[in-house]
């Protein structure tokens, strides 16, 4: 497995355990008078879900085993795409959602306690890392 | 990968790319509000990316690697269903996300593809090879 895919594999294990725990506390928050920023954490959860575990996990298995590309010489071999595109879609990916998963509750809970525009840092590097993934995995689906 | 498979893939590729298109600006509008009426995209976000990525994804791939023998007893029938659920899924899926009635008959074509599929793959999950899981 390359290093990439490792990355990509261990940060999805790691949202998929931090998203059933924001989705547990979302749901103890009233009973156990947890802080009330929990309460508001739904969006949050399925991102984390979705983005950080489900789709970083495709991201990480794609890259690693969909079939190997070979462009006609004399381009240099890169039988995965782009090394540094794909570099820089997992820095996206989770730098957004990062972002995303810090600001997003905690503005719904008190719009004036942080700043909106991190939202559209974090809405255009999830933006970029998918079009980024779509760019480097699309010339590898090859039919045979 | 089959011809099918690549199809599936590609298509799932194009709704991830639309999918994070609108949910990035949703999530832009939800930091500094520009466009309230975005939000009427909310259900195609959903739909596209639930649906047309990750759904069609597993579909396609599952066709690409599940084991083949018991397509060598109906070659010409497996090669229908597989690009009849294709075709109804994202049929299917532009008509959800177009929302109204529309959504009902985009449904049901996804309930069709379902089960287009599922008649393609039934007979492939055998225990092919040496695993013992």
């Amino acid at each position: 497995m390359p290093p990439l895919s490792r990355w990509y594999i261990k940060l999805a294990l790691v949202y998929f355990v931090a998203a059933l725990a924001v989705g547990a506390l979302q749901v103890l928050q009233a009973p156990l008078r947890l802080p009330a920023v929990l309460a508001v954490t739904g969006p949050t959860y399925v991102h984390m879900l979705v983005v950080g575990w489900i789709t970083q996990m495709i991201f990480g298995v794609a890259y690693w085993m969909f079939p190997k590309y070979a462009p006609p010489p004399p381009a240099p071999a890169a039988p995965r795409g782009s090394n540094a595109l794909a570099v820089a879609t997992l820095i996206l990916l989770n730098l957004g959602l990062l972002v995303r998963v810090v600001v997003e509750p905690v503005r719904a809970w008190r719009p004036e306690a942080l700043p909106g525009w991190p939202l559209i840092v974090a809405a255009l590097a999830q933006w970029l890392a998918a079009v980024g993934f779509a760019i480097n995995t699309w010339p590898r689906v090859k039919e045979k | 990968m089959p011809r099918v498979s690549a199809w599936f893939v590609r298509a799932s590729l194009g709704h991830l790319v639309f999918g994070f298109s609108v949910g990035a600006l949703l999530l832009a509008d939800r930091g500094v509000p520009f466009a309230p009426g975005l939000w009427a995209l909310r259900g195609a976000h959903l739909e596209v990316l639930l649906v047309g990525w990750l759904v069609q994804l597993v579909m396609g791939v599952a066709i690409w690697i599940f084991p083949r023998f018991a397509l060598r007893r109906a070659p010409h029938r497996s090669a229908i269903t597989a690009w009849l659920a294709f075709g109804l899924l994202n049929g299917g899926v532009v008509l959800a996300a177009l929302g109204g009635l529309l959504a009902v008959a985009g449904r049901l074509a996804e309930i069709a593809a379902a089960a287009s599929f599922v008649a393609h793959l039934w007979g492939r999950v055998s225990p092919a090879g040496l695993s013992e899981i």
